[in-house]
């Protein structure tokens, strides 16, 4: 077996293994954590493809961005003894039927999918490539879903700014601490 | 038999003479790696070459982390007019040794209601985070394990993730100091690593490129601090601010004030354990250091100066890796410096800065920088 297959196999050992452990574990920070290990091998995955930005993406946003706020909501909101209860059968039968066609529908769509082999050399993806790929309007350019994308990522960071901002305590109410 | 075989097989000359090897690292690599070839296949090469990076990082890692140890206590004792350690071997250089044997005596204490499995994995995150980090950093020329196109991105990205580490030390141990440490240092590493990037940035539109060692190349002719007029300038001192924030280290140091939580997020940790956070948060110190001294000073390329041919052959002549230790032992004096000299800030301080001062200036300063880039202003 070459490096390359044995990296390969490891990986998505860990990722089969930490995927379902994630779902199975009854500590929810426990379970922040595998899902930390299935992202980290994600992006080993997309380094072995030689994909470095997306794998430095993958670390920075999925790892270092969203596992760190569920571990800080996790770290508001519940305590260290707190563990679930497991679910009841018919809940059980219902996800496992769920997960199940989610399943077929990919490994379907997989095999259906025409790859085909090539002997060329990995293409480097440099900053400038991706970049220039990125507004380009040709036809492989991704203007269109960057835009959309922005304004979407704008009309959020507003929605959260009305969220949070409080509005101003009415002057009369304002108790005054120097006072005698 | 075999193995005098193998050695006298695989052996071949190195192709410069061995004191130019100090200029040129390449070289030595090269022969490495083709004596290894000859002596094994591609698939055992691979692996031993892999060993030979990892043991090289590890021993490089763990006399990093015993130095910076030493070089704070006496930097620490020169600020307040005393001597420092001096008792254990020539000047105390060997304290350091000591303090870390004492560590590794020391009694591991299980904490009866943490969480088990999450207390134990933090350090290793935490150290973990930081030795990817340092695989990327150029350290002399052809001396770097691996030269990604988007080195910048990758050791930011690499080192976000120490603060998972943080967080969950925090929250397994149990305990009121260490949970309130670790939501302290989340929230303050989450908003300065944007201003830690966004600096960075500044750099990258300046030098066209991610890549460190295409980086270090572009400064040949002068360092991007001096190429860069105001801008490059104003990014160093915010990436200085951010990254001493980042590591955690005073007068940012909210999330382990011993005044106010004891130690914060490693309050219940001991031994070893301990020394592995305290080991993180020197090498990350280092690490933030060598990233300022790549970016914006040039990293191991000599003091050149536009087209003074005589003086910049002069330069040349003292090897790479010490300009590279050179620059960033400088900028983890300034680090220090800060750390004994400054007073602790509040948190609501620590935010208002990052969010009402840093991150807008911040902002306009990579606008400046894409217009005097693209107007050509730059040297």
């Amino acid at each position: 077996m070459a490096a390359n297959q044995i990296m390969f196999v490891l990986f998505s050992a860990m990722i089969v293994i930490f995927s379902i452990l994630t779902v199975t574990s009854r500590r929810i920070l426990r379970a922040a954590v595998y899902l930390l290990f299935v992202l980290v091998s994600t992006s080993g995955l997309y380094f072995m493809l030689n994909y470095q930005f997306l794998a430095a993406v993958q670390l920075s946003l999925y790892a270092g961005g969203i596992v760190v706020l569920i571990i800080f909501s996790i770290l508001l909101t519940s305590h260290i003894s707190q563990k679930f209860e497991s679910s009841g059968l018919k809940k059980n039968i219902f996800s496992a039927i769920a997960a199940l066609a989610g399943a077929t529908l990919s490994i379907i769509t997989i095999l259906d999918y025409n790859f085909s082999a090539t002997t060329e050399a990995a293409k480097e993806v440099t900053m400038k490539l991706i970049g220039s790929s990125l507004l380009s309007v040709n036809y492989d350019g991704y203007v269109l879903p960057f835009e959309v994308i922005s304004i979407l990522l704008l009309a959020a960071m507003i929605a959260a700014i009305v969220v949070a901002k409080k509005g101003a305590p009415k002057p009369t109410e304002l108790p005054n601490i120097n006072q005698e | 038999m075999l193995l005098d075989i193998v050695i006298n097989k695989s052996v071949t000359a190195l192709s410069v003479p061995w004191w130019k090897v100090v200029y040129d690292f390449s070289a030595l690599t090269e022969w490495i790696d083709k004596s290894l070839h000859n002596a094994m296949s591609p698939f055992w090469t691979t692996i031993m070459e892999l060993l030979i990076i990892g043991v090289l990082i590890l021993l490089f890692y763990a006399l990093v982390g015993l130095f910076l140890v030493y070089a704070e206590r006496k930097v620490c004792a020169f600020m307040q007019n005393r001597l420092g350690p001096n008792r254990v071997g020539p000047f105390g250089i060997f304290q350091t040794i000591a303090d870390l044997f004492k560590l590794l005596f020391k009694e591991l204490v299980p904490i009866k209601n943490a969480d088990g499995f999450l207390f134990n994995l933090a350090p290793f995150i935490v150290i973990i985070a930081s030795f990817m980090a340092i695989a990327a950093i150029p350290f002399a020329k052809g001396l770097q394990a691996v030269d990604l196109n988007i080195g910048v991105l990758y050791v930011i990205a690499v080192s976000a993730m120490g603060v998972i580490g943080v967080l969950l030390a925090g929250w397994s141990s149990n305990n009121k100091y260490s949970l309130i440490g670790a939501m302290r240092s989340g929230a303050q590493i989450v908003s300065y690593e944007l201003s830690v990037g966004l600096a960075l940035i500044t750099i990258v539109i300046l030098a066209g490129s991610m890549q460190l060692s295409v980086i270090v190349e572009a400064q040949r002719d002068g360092w991007f601090i001096f190429k860069g007029h105001i801008p490059a300038f104003l990014a160093f001192i915010i990436f200085l601010i951010s990254s001493t924030a980042e590591t955690n280290r005073g007068p940012f140091d909210l999330a382990e004030a011993e005044s106010e939580l004891t130690a914060g997020y490693h309050t219940e940790y001991s031994g070893i354990k301990f020394a592995f956070f305290f080991l993180a948060e020197y090498i990350n110190m280092f690490i933030v250091a060598s990233i300022a001294a790549t970016v914006f000073l040039g990293g191991w390329m000599p003091f050149h100066v536009g087209h003074w041919e005589g003086f910049n052959h002069i330069m040349d002549f003292i090897p790479p890796f010490i300009w590279y230790i050179g620059k960033t032992f400088f900028v983890i004096f300034i680090m220090m410096w800060f750390k004994w000299t400054f007073p602790r800030l509040r948190i609501d301080q620590l935010l208002t800065l990052e969010w009402k001062y840093l991150l807008p200036i911040n902002l306009v300063n990579v606008l400046i920088m894409a217009f005097i880039v693209l107007m050509g202003w730059h040297f």
